[in-house]
């Protein structure tokens, strides 16, 4: 990618971004639910009521209110909490490092398991393990991953209870943060118990996220080390004497990659999505838990601004999808 | 000094590491360590009680309880007892009120509980622009002085159940020194009350830890150290329990509860709470048709529907006071009659061949086996002539609707009313002028609204009641079931139940 794609692709997201205010912004006044029925009690007076709407700025038109929230949102203001009486951004912020912690590792795990998996599955082409693995593949592609939390929960939180069942630390931890990226400030800073803690904390909603993304990495890095390894260059090594091992690690799968890195990008953009369901069920105090409470209680300056924080999440992701896989197959790339 | 290598730091490292992770699952009991685990059924918007949505929240009250006092307390059978104010009342005309504020009280930040606090709190709660749902309750009462440690104050409008509102929703005194010093924003990150525990830590969606406060003026709290993890989903809330990491859970599926409290280490106390499962009827057609309701009120089983689908956890009720409640009135009764149903259709023209038609809202999920209770409850009106088709509605939208009285003929909700007052209750649900209710018509009106201001509380009560057995004789409303709540404990604790169903941690003690 040019850096005037780049600059291209930047000013599309900009674009994307605006697009997304617009249609979210929209739909939550379409939609049914008015937040200020939500909040009045049934004592409440034709006045409490309209004193109420106008305490919250929804008693103007809708053109006014949007307006208002767009420029504020230009300045990167936006708004308070409607439930949580707090500012949006700073919400945001809080919550973010936790659902982009989950979701990393969620991915490393998915990454790193599927990469071994589907190489031990290319060495065992045409023995019994090629068709295990790939039923027990088919079998974890067609579990969701709320289905995995559920599992999980009952498997390694009841039965065999070895990982904590909800939340991102241990409440009787009295270890202070500085900043709202726990899992790599208690690293950077040494404090392992902590580290511990989060980790096992992390695991189970991990999993829930990372085994399906495992699955597909599986699948499609199988499929394309499998078209590598019948190039003539893999071929030739073999003629050379190169082991399998090394035929698939360093001939076939770096031309393999490509397809996988991008679909692996898509699928990254689902799985932030599936963030939502798994923090919940986890109470993994992330943005898509808070996103939940959020819609349930009709927080319109709450939803509007995690909405467009997940819009930005999915454009960079993608960006950097791109990139990285030009920077992987340069000649993939330049020919678009 | 020792000195370590690379590699000694990163096994001291990996051990910690692997330590921290399996010191996670060793179960921490209660009353070993004086820390008390409830994995709670509601998240904690907010740590203002008083304003917006958490105001009216009932299931967080248990929180606020905790950490502020109220105005007046409330015990578990729901009668009130002295709070922060010791003594209360109004003058022989009931034109003036006047409350003693309690001595010796300390908020948690060491400095002194005064009138003036008290008054702030009542008259921010009076003004509409600070976001209290109720801000008119609050406003029925204004002109405070202070005189030594009692409080006078006129009456704006009357209103009998101011008082009882003092230990009700957004009743709750705050620190008017510290909120001017610290701003809502700044109350949010660290908020304090006089209540017998005091904030610690709190993880958004996850959880909330307090700390015993050492100068409660009432009974010593039983635990050093309260933990309120934030558990949403019931499935999470039963493996909480039974892995051993709470000690306490409650809202869980009634055959959770029955096999859990069966279990060794386990127990569990259900008891009816003040939280009402009915039918609102909106007048509209069909249901201006007399012999339509009343039919369809006729032909509900409701102790069927406890015992087959709530496994016994619920009481049937006739009117929308359940016993507990202060207008309860046990003559008032809507028999299980289906063949009275029938007869009722046939005389107006409906008979199981050519049924009247109507649609039902219903909620799926909100409370136990809500949307299955109105399928048996349909499955029962067709038997008689009432062919109801079901529409599933999230909690939002039935709010929405309520308010702009658009609800579909019939509409499934629950109604709370921790209070017990037929106000907040009959009142709210059935007079026209309230927001909230689904028949607004003049002959309810003409029996409730003199009833508002009636300053002799025995006619008011007599009122009320009467306004309950027109009410159902009229069929304006359809009351099926008080519901039960299942609260599962290690056996090592005792827990009262309360029957305004905020399972406070002062109610939980050692067995």
């Amino acid at each position: 990618m040019t850096a005037s794609d780049l600059l291209n692709r930047l000013f599309m997201a900009v674009l994307t971004l605006l697009g997304v205010a617009v249609i979210v912004f929209c739909l939550l006044r379409i939609v049914p639910g008015d937040p200020i029925a939500m909040m009045i009690s049934p004592s409440a007076t034709p006045a409490d009521i309209a004193a109420l709407r106008a305490h919250y700025g929804l008693d103007l038109g809708l053109p006014q209110q949007f307006g208002i929230w767009f420029m504020d949102v230009l300045k990167g203001n936006f708004g308070t909490s409607i439930s949580q009486r707090r500012d949006v951004m700073e919400l945001i912020g809080e919550r973010l490092p936790a659902t982009l912690e989950l979701a990393f590792a969620a991915l490393v795990f998915g990454v790193l398991a599927g990469g071994v998996i589907a190489t031990l599955g290319t060495l065992a082409r045409r023995t019994a393990l090629d068709p295990a693995l790939d039923f027990i593949n088919g079998l974890f592609l067609a579990v969701p991953d709320f289905v995995w939390a559920l599992a999980l929960v009952l498997l390694l939180g009841v039965f065999w209870p070895v990982f904590p069942l909800s939340g991102r630390i241990d409440p009787t931890l009295s270890t202070y943060f500085h900043t709202d990226f726990y899992l790599i400030e208690s690293l950077v800073t040494l404090k392992f118990a902590a580290f511990g803690d989060l980790i096992a904390h992390m695991i189970m909603p991990m999993l829930a996220l990372g085994l399906p993304l495992a699955a597909i990495v599986v699948r499609t890095l199988k499929e394309a080390l499998a078209e590598a390894m019948v190039q003539d260059y893999v071929l030739l090594a073999r003629l050379k004497g190169m082991s399998p091992l090394r035929l698939v690690l360093q001939e076939a799968l770096r031309n393999a990659v490509g397809p996988t890195l991008t679909l692996t990008g898509v699928q990254f953009t689902f799985m932030i999505g599936g963030t939502v369901i798994v923090e919940r069920i986890f109470s993994y105090p992330g943005l898509g838990n808070m996103a939940i409470d959020a819609v349930i209680n009709r927080d319109l300056p709450l939803i509007q601004g995690i909405v467009l924080t997940f819009g930005a999440i999915f454009i960079l992701v993608n960006i950097l999808v791109d990139l990285i896989a030009g920077w992987l197959n340069p000649r993939g790339a330049a020919h678009g | 000094m020792t000195d370590m290598t690379r590699r000694g730091v990163l096994g001291l490292g990996a051990a910690t590491v692997l330590t921290g992770i399996l010191a996670g699952r060793i179960p921490v009991q209660a009353a070993e360590t004086n820390t008390l685990t409830i994995a709670f059924n509601s998240n904690l918007p907010s740590f203002d009680g008083t304003v917006g949505l958490s105001g009216v929240n009932p299931a967080i009250q248990a929180i606020y309880r905790s950490i502020y006092d109220q105005y007046i307390g409330q015990k578990p059978d729901l009668s009130f007892e002295p709070g922060l104010l010791t003594a209360w009342g109004w003058n022989d005309d009931k034109t003036k009120v006047w409350m003693d504020v309690r001595e010796g009280v300390k908020w948690h930040d060491g400095s002194e509980l005064t009138p003036e606090d008290v008054v702030w709190s009542l008259t921010r709660a009076g003004k509409p622009e600070t976001g209290n749902p109720v801000a008119s309750v609050w406003a029925s009462i204004g002109n405070f002085k202070v005189d030594g440690k009692r409080i006078n104050a006129d009456v704006i409008n009357f209103d009998p159940t101011i008082f009882k509102w003092m230990a009700f929703l957004t009743g709750y005194v705050l620190p008017k020194a510290y909120y001017e010093k610290v701003g809502a924003e700044g109350f949010e990150k660290k908020p304090i009350g006089t209540g017998p525990y005091m904030f610690d830590a709190y993880e958004g969606n996850s959880f909330l830890r307090l700390k015993a406060n050492p100068n409660y003026w009432g009974a010593k709290p039983a635990f050093d150290t309260v933990i309120f993890k934030f558990v949403t989903d019931p499935t999470s809330r039963v493996a909480e329990i039974e892995s051993g990491s709470s000690d306490v859970t409650l809202e869980i599926p009634y055959e959770e509860f029955d096999r859990l409290k069966a279990k060794k280490g386990y127990a569990g106390v259900s008891s009816p709470i003040s939280d009402i499962g009915m039918i609102f009827i909106t007048n509209v057609e069909p249901m201006l048709d007399k012999n339509v309701r009343l039919a369809a009120h006729h032909a509900i089983d409701k102790a069927g529907i406890v015992k087959k689908l709530l496994r016994g956890y619920g009481v049937p009720i006739d009117t929308l006071e359940a016993p507990e409640y202060a207008a309860f009135d046990a003559s008032i009764k809507v028999p299980y009659d289906p063949d009275k149903a029938v007869a009722l259709l046939k005389a107006s023209g409906y008979s199981k061949d050519k049924p009247v038609k109507f649609k039902i809202q219903t909620t799926r999920g909100l409370k136990p086996k809500d949307y299955e209770m109105i399928q048996a409850i349909v499955g029962m009106w067709r038997k008689v002539g009432i062919e109801a088709e079901i529409e599933v509605y999230e909690i939002a939208k039935h709010f929405e609707l309520r308010a702009g009285h658009k609800l579909a003929p019939a509409a499934f909700y629950n109604w709370g009313n921790a209070i017990g007052d037929p106000t907040t209750s009959t009142g709210f649900a059935m007079f026209s002028k309230s927001p909230h209710s689904g028949w607004k018509t003049d002959d309810v009106d003409a029996l409730i609204g003199p009833l508002w201001g009636e300053k002799d509380e025995a006619k008011r009560i007599a009122g009320w009641k009467a306004a309950d057995k027109y009410i159902a004789e009229q069929g304006y409303v359809i009351p099926l079931l008080q519901y039960v709540q299942p609260i599962v404990f290690k056996s090592s604790l005792k827990v009262t139940p309360n029957i305004s169903s905020a399972l406070q941690p002062t109610l939980v003690s050692k067995a």
